[in-house]
């Protein structure tokens, strides 16, 4: 059966505001989503960024002296939620998924460009209740874990706007995610084989697979812990005869997959950058696609690894350490794979190809201690320590972000027409790269000693450390001024980028930059060889 | 090609050499206070060393790449077309494999021994609720070895502080007194929200969780006082929840323990 | 802003290129309905996992009277075959039965959601009274809004599908298709639910 291509949205087109309106509107175009995704998600970096700067100010001297004790839970519970919510799933997902994949596929727009715009415009109202939460009674302070029992005896107003925040951030990843399946599946170009696809695509199709099993999900589970807070029911409250591990195994079923929802589209990201500035094919695209598939299917299995020291008994322990080791099998294969991708090429050191390299050495390193962590005698004394804190940052900050700017770095061109400076960009990057490690690999020593986690004060003896590290937070902070100043001052006067300043191969640059509203002046091109660098272009040449 | 695979073996056995030298001579770790710890460190040094020749090789290999296959001014056109190498991918699946699954059958055998695979639920004596159910913990205790001898302390946690209840002495401190070189058996009951019982130096931790009572068992093996520190966020003072143990020679907890037993008695 | 005004040419010249394509909002309804059982699953996971590991305080009542249940089993397979019905009507233009047969689903919804008010009002437990009683009445209640807003939807498109001006016909029949989708997927939904809580 076929159907016309929405008639409603072709006639809305001309009512669309042009310009820069157009991302204050109710867009359909999903090239307009993806901005709104990353600049509405860059906004929220920069609230998250100020409130981890607060937390590694106070973490400067070991008293709790900088804010009020119950205010610094609410800073971190904020910092995580809206760093994991708000920025690196928005962005990562729903930036660049909406701006690549339906070029990717060869299509004029997503599937469902309705459900499109509605998953984005969920995203600002409820970001903005969660930060606004904070000035009504305190915002929520159990932790973006929220675990009950305390996150149902801290003030209620704060946490009940932070449980209707995430569920409607929830609904706008589910939305998101069912709209990349249906397009990945069913909009590509007649001709286009899944086999000959992006790997960004399979990264997509692997993530929004987690988005629609596990998300739902977590939004049962905070249905139930919303009852607990307002109608006094015992789910997970033990003086009314509830167990509060259940919630915890319920919310890590969600939350380890969004670990993958985090990274995975950034494996995808990063395999697009490397091919085209390393001027080579990506290597092992079969066995990319296999790991993928791998992860999605193991990540849906190893939750309880969060929960070591928690009331698993034995068995449990046991199987999960198994299953959790076994994710670095295919995530060591994408990243053999990768270094097998520069080998032999002529490679661009540019700033996009800086920020991939800077994402491979941190996120190894991230792998390494996530193995460690994944043994559960070794989990037993870091549990909850800035080991772990360490950790997950080396992951989704070492990790996802760097792809974040990497991809800014890469398709700014193609969004606006315009180079980024490359000065500035190196510059950027060398003090994030410094920053970073000089802000969390400290860290490690830091849990591996003695100093548990989501704590305002701690040992006199680690104070030089910590300074160590907020001394690097600084240097994060100070590193968004380059690229900011960098952005601007290329949309307004950047050199001219030409169509493909990269002489990429992939469908994206086929088109004009930046492209025309439906994507293609004519029909969308076939392309079979997305990464066939050394046979294509010489051919040309 | 002699020469060049020559360098290979060179500089792969000096990232060997390098990550054993830091492996075996840079000491991240608190001192080793219980029976636990050397077991634990004994682990710590082995994924640190596996840990740092991968983190080191592959930072060479990027870093050796951008240099190496950097594009030179007068170059253009492409990197060699090379899609892939099935025995190489092959070669880098299964190795991995081989060495997690080494990791995780050595790490099974380090929990073992740490007794982390006993049994939960024994019929403690000196537990004053036989029956009740153990969800969680590490017990430490074999069949042969359920000891009289055992110190068994109930612990309860609250927002934000531990008392240790010695059973046998009918007397509850905020302060946890053992003798060194004696098994510990802690059953942990929370009486609010979630907490955590961490002495770094034991390497152990366990959660206390309201409803639904854990056990943690150890041998401390070095006089002294640790910190015994709250893991999981518990509140607006969870930085400020913290205790002591103290380990101390059998006289000396003897008696501390006499001291205490008589006030109570007093009473 | 040259791309904006070129692309409504491109438009016109290529307007058989996006014209049609296959309709995959089916797709996209399966895939919403496959999220939407994870969050049944996670309930349910949620309900076993207290019934194995949390004993009930003693004299908690847990048990459950079968006839309502039963009953309202067998209406909701019932009403499953009449939209079947309804559809086979549609599809053969007979647009007056399809609705008959769409009204008559929807009051069985109706009278389903009735027996389990009236089961709700007759049990012996509240919903804070024990863990059990809360598991079973997020279930039940999660189902029953389901199970609303798929009534409310048969009516809508039982009025669609009215002959002079109504939306419905063999030719667009993806609205009737969608909720008859959703609506056999509510009733498998209470099919497991009825093993798990009622007989289990």
């Amino acid at each position: 059966m076929t159907i016309s291509i929405d008639p409603q949205k072709t006639n809305n087109e001309s009512l669309q505001p042009k310009g820069w309106l157009r991302y204050f509107s109710f867009s359909l175009d999903h090239k307009v989503i993806g901005i709104q995704y990353l600049v509405c998600g860059f906004l929220f970096y920069l609230i998250g960024g100020t409130l981890a700067s607060a937390i590694r100010i106070e973490l400067a001297s070991p008293m709790s002296d900088f804010m009020p004790r119950d205010v610094y839970n609410q800073v971190l519970t904020l910092h995580g939620t809206i760093m994991i919510f708000l920025w690196i799933v928005p962005v990562v997902n729903g930036a660049f998924g909406n701006y690549l994949i339906p070029f990717y596929v060869g299509a004029r727009d997503m599937a469902f460009p309705r459900l499109n715009a509605v998953a984005f415009w969920l995203i600002p109202p409820s970001g903005l209740m969660l930060v606004a939460s904070y000035f009504v009674e305190g915002a929520a302070q159990a932790g973006w874990t929220a675990y009950p029992p305390l996150s149902i005896t801290t003030p209620q107003s704060g946490q009940i706007i932070w449980i209707l925040s995430v569920l409607l951030l929830g609904g706008s990843s589910i939305f998101g995610g069912i709209n990349f399946i249906a397009t990945i599946i069913k909009l590509r170009r007649p001709g286009l084989k899944l086999m000959q696809l992006p790997m960004y695509c399979w990264a997509m199709l692997g993530t929004s697979l987690l988005v629609v099993l596990s998300t739902p999900v977590l939004a049962g589970t905070l249905i139930l812990l919303s009852f607990d807070i307002i109608a006094n029911t015992g789910f997970f409250n033990p003086v009314l005869g509830g167990n509060v591990v259940v919630y915890q195994h319920l919310f890590w079923f969600y939350s380890h997959p969004a670990v993958y929802i985090m990274v995975l589209p950034a494996f995808g990201l990063v395999s697009e950058i490397l091919p085209v500035h390393a001027r080579k094919p990506l290597f092992g695209y079969t066995t990319m696609v296999f790991s993928i598939m791998g992860i999605v299917v193991l990540g849906l299995v190893v939750w309880a690894h969060h929960m070591f020291t928690s009331g698993t008994p034995p068995w449990m322990r046991l199987f999960f350490t198994i299953a959790t080791a076994f994710i670095a099998v295919p995530t060591g294969i994408k990243f053999f794979n990768w270094v097998a991708t520069l080998w032999g090429g002529k490679i661009s050191i540019n700033s996009a190809m800086l920020f991939s390299c800077g994402f491979i050495i941190n996120f190894v390193f991230g792998g390494i201690t996530g193995v460690a962590l994944a043994q559960v005698p070794f989990d037993i004394h870091v549990h909850d320590t800035y080991f772990v804190v360490a950790h997950f940052h080396y992951i989704v900050y070492g990790g996802t972000v760097f792809i974040i700017f990497s991809s800014i770095y890469h398709w700014f061109p193609k969004v606006t027409g315009k180079m980024l400076n490359e000065k500035l960009g190196i510059f950027h990057f060398i003090i994030t790269f410094i920053g970073f490690n000089l802000c969390f690999a400290p860290q490690h020593w830091l849990g591996l000693n003695g100093m548990p986690r989501r704590v305002a004060e701690y040992d006199p003896q680690f104070q030089f450390v910590n300074q160590i590290s907020s001394l690097g937070a600084l240097l994060m902070a100070i590193s968004t001024i380059p690229f900011l100043i960098n952005v601007f001052l290329s949309v307004r006067n950047g050199k001219k980028a030409g169509d493909n300043p990269w002489n990429a191969l992939t469908p994206e640059w086929l088109t004009s930059s930046p492209p025309p509203v439906e994507n293609w002046e004519g029909e969308a091109p076939l392309v079979e060889e997305p990464y066939g660098y050394g046979k294509k272009l010489s051919e040309q040449k | 090609m002699l020469n060049k695979n020559f360098y290979l073996i060179l500089i792969i056995s000096l990232v060997f050499a390098i990550s054993f030298w830091i492996g075996f001579n840079v000491n991240l770790l608190p001192a080793e206070a219980s029976i636990n710890a050397p077991i634990y460190d004994e682990l710590f040094k082995i994924l640190f060393i596996i840990g740092l020749i991968i983190f080191i090789g592959m930072t060479i290999a990027v870093i050796y790449s951008l240099f190496k296959f950097r594009k030179r001014n007068d170059q253009i056109g492409d990197g060699i077309a090379l899609e892939g190498n099935l025995s190489l991918e092959i070669v880098w699946t299964i190795i991995p494999s081989i060495i997690v699954l080494l990791i995780g059958l050595y790490s099974y055998n380090i929990y073992d021994r740490m007794g982390g695979m006993k049994e939960l639920n024994h019929n403690h004596e000196m537990m004053s609720s036989n029956t009740e159910k153990i969800w969680a913990g590490i017990s430490q205790t074999s069949d042969n070895e359920i000891s009289i001898n055992n110190l068994s302390i109930e612990v309860s946690a609250m927002q934000f502080a531990f008392l240790f209840n010695y059973p046998k002495g009918n007397f509850i401190s905020g302060e946890l007194h053992v003798p060194v070189d004696q098994k510990v058996s802690m059953k942990m009951e929370s009486k609010d929200v979630i907490h955590a019982f961490w002495v770094p130096e034991f390497r152990i931790k366990q959660d206390i969780i309201p409803g639904q009572p854990t056990i943690l068992n150890f041998t401390p093996t070095k006089v002294g006082k640790y910190p015994i520190i709250c893991a999981e966020l518990c509140g607006p003072y969870h930085g400020g929840m913290r205790a002591s143990i103290i380990v101390e020679e059998e006289s000396d907890y003897n008696e501390w323990f006499n001291k205490n037993k008589k006030q109570e008695v007093n009473l | 802003m040259t791309t904006l005004d070129s692309s409504k040419e491109i438009q016109k010249n290529n307007s058989e290129v996006n014209e049609t394509h296959e309709d995959f909002r089916m797709f996209g309804l399966i895939t919403f309905l496959i999220a939407d059982g994870m969050t049944f699953a996670g309930f349910f996971a949620a309900y076993l996992t207290y019934k194995a590991v949390n004993p009930l305080p003693d004299g908690a009542i847990y048990e459950l009277e079968l006839p309502i249940p039963t009953l309202n089993t067998i209406l909701l397979l019932v009403s499953s075959a009449t939209f079947h019905k309804a559809g086979k009507a549609l599809l053969k233009d007979k647009n007056s039965d399809s609705q008959k047969w769409l009204f008559f689903t929807a009051f069985l919804g109706i009278i389903f959601l009735t027996c389990q008010l009236f089961e709700y009002f007759h049990l012996p437990f509240g919903l804070t009274d024990n863990l059990f009683a809360s598991t079973f009445y997020a279930l039940t209640g999660f189902h029953g809004l389901h199970v609303t807003l798929g009534t409310l939807m048969i009516l809508i498109i039982a009025w669609q599908s009215r002959i002079n001006g109504g939306r419905l016909n063999s030719q667009n029949m993806f609205p009737l298709e969608a909720v008859e989708l959703y609506w056999h997927f509510v009733d498998g939904i209470w099919v497991i639910l009825f093993i798990i809580l009622y007989l289990l």
